[in-house]
């Protein structure tokens, strides 16, 4: 176990299985850098020591990309490339207040592997919305449910032309698993995007973040790829699902969720259109 | 040790500081264009080209990952470098203060340069006091050898065990940037020596530590106090690390403040920065005319020379401070500072707010406002503007 148990994540937070996840194939040699976000609480105080068994350095919000460029820089100095240096940020800090310490790092293509874990609402004060929160979902910032679609944060940073770019998911542990083998097999910018379910911010019970986060891919809504060095491959179950009679309806994801109940039915079918229409553009980047 | 003759060199501010930093040997630095500092930026990148920095040189995309950059890279181990001036020192403020509240060791170069809105690319000292609370040692140069001579002392000081602290060292925008003076440099053997390996290393893959977490109150208070206390240390360090670079330059560094014509003056001129040089001709030409002013300059503004001030105060008929910086509803910034450390002292201290946003300041008008106070003649606050 690279992640230690004990840790102050809440009662069906995915967290901390994502980074041991993450830990058990980077291996000892990695550097954690941590911008303010749940994890930033998960860690633990400075007394109390940490559940990490990797060295982590908290981050101002905007600072992650940055700080992990400097780590990287020193790193050469020292000689140790073995090394991986790790950005582990929510969607905030990735999309939003650190979008363009995040932009830089791709652009320079830092040596840097950058885990965005998705829980779509700034949820460490308490559910606000992102750039990264979906299409009428509830937050305590859109209490009607927000009206802009989420923001396509993989496909922006894979339009930087970096070497590798991947969604995941923790309900594909595998799938998560191989793409994080993968990235630290490659040297420059990588970009993992997880989407991480979050049981008291999407208001469902802490016992079905699998099945949620399964639900998500299986309807589409988050579809699983790749995209290296510019090539966009589907990956896991995803590759069967460009056929949409093989996709559950968006329904079956909202439904366990109470962040969607108030969803008015020409709502839902919005977001199914926008899901299908998703996938219309996915099948052309297949074709390429 | 025997005085050390380098060679003698003309240069700008901002290729004085650059040689200093070449000879102190930083690995890493990150560095964002801005006014008036960039010419600091094109040179560094310039000894990196040939080689002869052998750094690595981020290009990042804003000041506040410049600070983020180094930072990260300092906690790895490397010596690590920035420089920055007005709005680029204040969007990189949050990391200003991350880098204070975590004690790590690097410099920052401060080309001062007034505040916008509206813009100006000025000189003033509105930029660099506003980072007086943010755990750095901050001092400021008065000419081109100075700013020199700071660099290469920044380091050091940073560095020291004992101080474990950043530096910021500040010089005049334009005044100094971009002015050619006369500079003695060190040979690069002497630097080496008088800067030892840095030794600071956080990231140990066989010691994992959590870097900046979370505090609690209890421990976040101590840690505060443990600031404090280096930042009280910083100052015989500083003294100290002045004397030895004084034994091998041969250049008189004086301290924490430097006391000019001042043993038996009546009237004491206060002053920081590249303006100093203009004080110390109004203090002479008074000085001529028979009249008993002298000048205390401020070298290290954080920590700030508490006792040095006090104890130039006493016995003194007047004081005027010149001020390049407000703190709009209260005073004089440099002014406060004094006024505080004066306190049960029956001097009275006056202020002089001037040069903000690069207008001009002549000696005739230093001189003529020192001559106001001999006269009695100085108001408590007067602004040339």
């Amino acid at each position: 176990m690279m992640f230690l148990r004990g840790n102050a994540a809440c009662p069906g937070c995915p967290i901390p299985k994502e980074l041991d996840a993450l830990l058990e194939v980077t291996g000892k040699k990695t550097v954690l850098v941590v911008p303010a976000s749940c994890t930033s609480v998960i860690l633990g105080d400075t007394q109390g020591g940490q559940p990490s068994t990797v060295p982590v350095i908290h981050s101002a919000f905007a600072a992650a990309p940055a700080i992990a460029s400097g780590v990287a820089a020193s790193l050469r100095m020292r000689g140790e490339e073995d090394a991986t240096v790790v950005v582990w940020a929510g969607d905030g800090g990735t999309g939003d207040i650190g979008f363009a310490s995040l932009s830089g790092a791709a652009e320079r293509n830092e040596n840097i592997l950058y885990v965005c874990y998705d829980n779509e609402a700034y949820m460490n004060t308490g559910i606000q919305r992102s750039g990264l929160t979906p299409y009428g979902a509830w937050t305590t910032t859109t209490p009607s449910g927000k009206k802009e679609f989420k923001k396509p944060l993989p496909l922006i940073v894979a339009e930087h032309r970096v070497p590798y770019v991947a969604t995941a998911s923790i309900a594909y542990l595998n799938d998560y698993q191989s793409k994080v083998r993968k990235a630290k097999s490659i040297k420059g910018f990588r970009y993992i995007h997880l989407l991480s379910p979050c049981p008291p911010g999407w208001r469902f019970d802490a016992g079905l973040t699998v099945e949620i986060a399964k639900l998500a891919v299986e309807t589409g809504v988050w579809p699983l790829y790749e995209i290296e060095n510019g090539e966009f491959r589907l990956t896991s179950i995803s590759k069967v699902l460009v056929d949409k009679s093989k996709r559950k309806p968006v329904e079956a994801y909202l439904r366990y969720q109470g962040r969607f109940s108030k969803m008015t039915p020409e709502e839902v079918k919005a977001l199914q259109d926008y899901v299908d229409k998703m996938w219309e553009e996915i099948r052309e980047m297949t074709k390429k | 040790m025997l005085v050390q003759k380098g060679k003698v060199l003309a240069l700008v501010g901002n290729h004085a500081v650059a040689y200093a930093v070449k000879q102190a040997k930083p690995q890493v630095l990150a560095v964002f264009p801005i006014t008036p500092q960039t010419t600091m930026l094109e040179k560094l990148s310039e000894y990196i080209d040939k080689g002869e920095l052998r750094a690595e040189l981020i290009k990042v995309e804003s000041e506040h990952s410049a600070m983020a950059a180094i930072f990260g890279a300092a906690l790895a181990g490397p010596r690590v470098f920035t420089a920055t001036a007005s709005q680029g020192l204040l969007y990189m403020t949050e990391m200003i203060y991350w880098v204070g509240g975590q004690r790590v060791p690097l410099v920052a170069a401060v080309a001062t340069r007034a505040i916008a809105s509206p813009w100006s690319i000025w000189d003033d000292h509105q930029d660099f006091v506003s980072k007086r609370d943010a755990i750095w040692v901050q001092m400021m140069a008065e000419n081109v050898q100075d700013a020199y001579d700071i660099t290469l002392m920044a380091f050091r000081i940073s560095e020291d065990p004992r101080v474990m602290m950043p530096v910021m060292m500040g010089f005049d925008g334009f005044i100094l940037t971009h002015t050619m003076e006369r500079v003695e440099v060190l040979p690069d053997s002497v630097v080496d020596e008088f800067i030892p390996p840095r030794e600071f290393k956080l990231i140990d893959f066989d010691n994992p530590l959590g870097i900046g977490a979370v505090a609690t109150p209890d421990n976040y208070a101590k840690y505060r106090k443990k600031a404090m206390e280096a930042m009280e240390r910083a100052k015989s360090v500083i003294k100290e690390v002045m004397a030895n670079f004084e034994e091998i330059t041969g250049r008189k560094q004086y301290g924490l403040t430097e006391c000019y014509m001042c043993e038996d003056a009546d009237y004491l001129l206060v002053g920081m920065g590249a303006w100093v040089g203009d004080m110390r001709v109004a203090v002479s030409r008074l000085r001529e005319r028979g009249k008993k002013v002298g000048l205390l300059k401020i070298r290290v503004f954080r920590p700030f020379p508490r006792e040095e001030v006090r104890e130039a105060l006493k016995g003194r008929k007047g004081v005027v401070v010149f001020d390049r910086a407000y703190s709009f509803g209260s005073g004089g910034v440099l002014s406060l500072e004094v006024k505080a450390n004066a306190y049960g002292l029956t001097t009275p201290i006056h202020t002089v707010v001037a040069g903000l946003g690069g207008k001009d300041v002549r000696p005739r008008d230093i001189e003529g406002a020192l001559e106001d106070l001999t006269e009695g003649k100085l108001e408590e606050e007067r602004w040339l503007a």
